[in-house]
């Protein structure tokens, strides 16, 4: 018979970060509604707040000064609290926190001051901090849906915007008809291995595969499938045909949060999913995992065509989003690597590293989009770059910032990133992989330093707009660059204790 | 599940369609037939009908489709729920709690909004 629980087996002190911005997001739900509509920044300032104690109590969780809840497991086995939650939950909130100071200004003179954007913002958040604290296919699954769920609403918050409207629209329709791949993914493996537990999972995939049964072909099945519909969340090739146009309609203050959370959840349920729950799924002894390939392959496509296309836009936004394709297959080959038994742990480091890397550098990079924007979204293209710095010199500096480290040039963020994801590429005998990237890499640096040519070398008109809350976002999103980038110890150090291994 | 259980799903699935299916078919093969006009009006709750029945409806009532969804959703949970009330204990009064809760937090917001008021 079923038993009944107690409250304390809930272990819910484990899930504090979560769930206190769930709460948060609820209360403010309500709370707002009294906020009457020329002083919405009492929500954002309130939103700001709920995000930075859920940071506060990541950030204790992680250093390890305070113990939250007993033991890693909470709400029977669903929700995992270990060092891959804790680095996952800091990037999704600093995602977050960058997401709120962008759009404040935003939505101030565009008119679209509505308390909504920030709690389906907080919403999103927490969604994407529960995909990597998923411990059960289960939760994978819901965890994306509310990370998403507010996004579509968002891409279309600038509605009767035609643009807007239509971005919202692809966006759903296609992201629904992912999230409909990765549950039929998840139904066959549940059907293979008799679970949605994921330490479990991995216990009954290596005796599927030792038994040599049908079962084995659903298990490839469903992991293909699961692949497809995470696939379409972080934009891989082939999987990549909504990014451009969703990009480029929507709001930029949401694309500058949605690029990267989006991401940072995504493949933070990769990790769990491949890295935890099928590592053991090999076809020979001493092979690595039978998805090794796959994963790999789509990683050196993404790069591919990622990095090729955007070399011919013309249109900064959708540069940045090709360039946001190109930068899901880099961290798809760490996590390709995590196929090797033995590497699981390094793979997810590289992960984590690259996404919280890549969280500073491409939210900064579209909160100078928005400092550009003028309020009727023109004003985005690659010629209204030129002759940037002579009129906004701290802006066009903090722009070269992020394009360095996107480039991947030594001294910014985006180089630690690189180098973690393809040594441990490298450890995988992942060699072509990792040749690719590095030459893709080469190629990207053409648009990217482009665009700081333009800013620099280039006579226009070129002219920017920051208030207070935008510079202090820029800034803190250069200033991380830079440091993380600097001192790349203290990503390495926060990622060092990264595990993968329970139980078996 | 072994197999002979599932065999009693099978048997409640052909049960749950015979038994409305059979007073259906027993009245068409046994029931008097004698129309008349008002017998044969578009049933609408006793009121007589006015009009054409093939009207459009305003595009706002779904929302209350959707908070009468989450009430009669909520009554598929709570029931159960309350039947085996002294069973369950402190936990299942928690949880049942965090769901009303949610529930109240999405009303009170449709009715902020104005959501509920007819003419807008």
């Amino acid at each position: 018979m079923f038993e009944v629980p107690s409250l304390s087996d809930l272990n819910v002190g484990a899930t504090l970060p979560v769930t206190l911005l769930a709460l948060g997001a609820c209360v403010l739900l309500v709370v707002d509604l009294f906020i009457p509509r020329e002083r919405k920044s009492i929500t954002a300032w309130l939103t700001a707040i709920g995000i930075g104690v859920s940071l506060v109590f990541s950030l204790l969780s992680l250093s390890g000064a305070v113990e939250f809840g007993s033991g890693e497991l909470a709400f029977s086995d669903m929700y995992r609290a270990d060092r891959l939650t804790d680095t996952i939950n800091v990037a999704a909130l600093i995602t977050a926190l960058l997401g709120v100071m962008v759009a404040y200004d935003y939505l101030e003179r565009t008119r679209l001051q509505r308390g909504e954007y920030y709690i389906l913002l907080m919403f999103s958040a927490a969604g994407a901090m529960l995909m990597g604290a998923a411990n059960d296919l289960v939760i994978v699954f819901i965890a994306l849906e509310l990370l998403s769920i507010p996004l579509y609403i968002l891409s279309g918050f600038r509605r009767p915007q035609e643009a807007s409207e239509e971005s919202a629209m692809k966006y759903f329709l296609l992201g629904a008809f992912a999230s409909g791949f990765l549950i039929y993914g998840i139904a066959l493996i549940y059907g293979a291995t008799g679970t949605t537990n994921l330490p479990e999972v991995w216990d009954a995939v290596a005796g599927v595969v030792a038994e040599d049964s049908a079962a084995k072909f659903l298990v490839m099945i469903g992991a293909g499938l699961v692949l497809a519909g995470l696939g379409f969340k972080v934009a891989a090739v082939p999987f990549h045909m909504w990014t451009p146009d969703v990009y480029q309609g929507a709001p930029t203050p949401v694309v500058a949060y949605m690029s990267v959370a989006a991401k940072i959840g995504g493949f933070a349920a990769l990790v769990r999913v491949f890295g935890m729950g099928l590592s053991t799924f090999v076809l020979e002894s001493g092979a690595p995992a039978a998805w090794q390939d796959t994963i790999w392959l789509v990683a050196v496509l993404t790069m591919l065509l990622g990095n090729v296309v955007a070399i011919v836009q013309s249109d900064l936004k959708r540069l940045l989003a090709y360039s946001t394709i190109a930068h899901a297959g880099y961290i798809l080959i760490a996590v390709a690597a995590a196929g090797t038994a033995g590497l699981e742990d390094t793979a997810a480091q590289a992960v984590v590293i690259y996404l919280i890397a890549y969280a500073f550098t491409n939210a900064g990079a579209f909160a100078v989009i928005t400092a550009m924007e003028k309020d009727d979204a023109s004003n985005t293209s690659l010629d209204a770059l030129r002759g940037l710095a002579s009129r906004c010199p701290w802006l066009a500096a903090a722009m070269a910032v992020f394009m360095l480290s996107l480039t991947g040039i030594p001294l910014t963020a985006g180089f630690v990133g690189k180098w973690f994801v393809f040594k441990v590429a490298l450890q995988a005998d992942l060699v072509a992989a990792a040749v690719v990237g590095v030459l893709t890499s080469a190629v990207s640096a053409y648009y990217y330093l482009r665009v700081v040519w333009m800013m620099y070398f280039e006579e226009g008109e070129g002219d920017a707009a920051t208030p207070p809350a935008l510079a202090w976002a820029i800034g803190v999103a250069a200033v991380g660059t830079l440091v993380l980038g600097a001192l790349p110890y203290l990503l390495s150090d926060m990622a060092r204790e990264i595990t993968l291994a329970f139980g078996g | 599940m072994t197999v002979n259980e599932w065999i009693f799903v099978g048997l409640f699935l052909a049960l749950a369609w015979l038994l409305p299916a059979t007073p259906i078919i027993l009245a068409k093969f046994l029931a008097p037939k004698r129309p008349n006009p008002i017998k044969q009006q578009v049933y609408e709750c006793g009121v007589e009908t006015t009009g054409n029945t093939w009207v459009q409806f305003r595009a706002q009532y779904y929302i209350y489709a959707l908070v009468f969804l989450l009430f009669d959703v909520e009554i598929v949970f709570l029931f159960p729920w309350a039947l085996a009330y002294n069973k369950l204990g402190l936990f299942a009064l928690f949880e049942v709690v965090v769901f009303i809760v949610l529930l109240v937090v999405a009303l009170l917001y449709t009715w902020r909004k104005r959501a509920l008021e007819w003419s807008s």
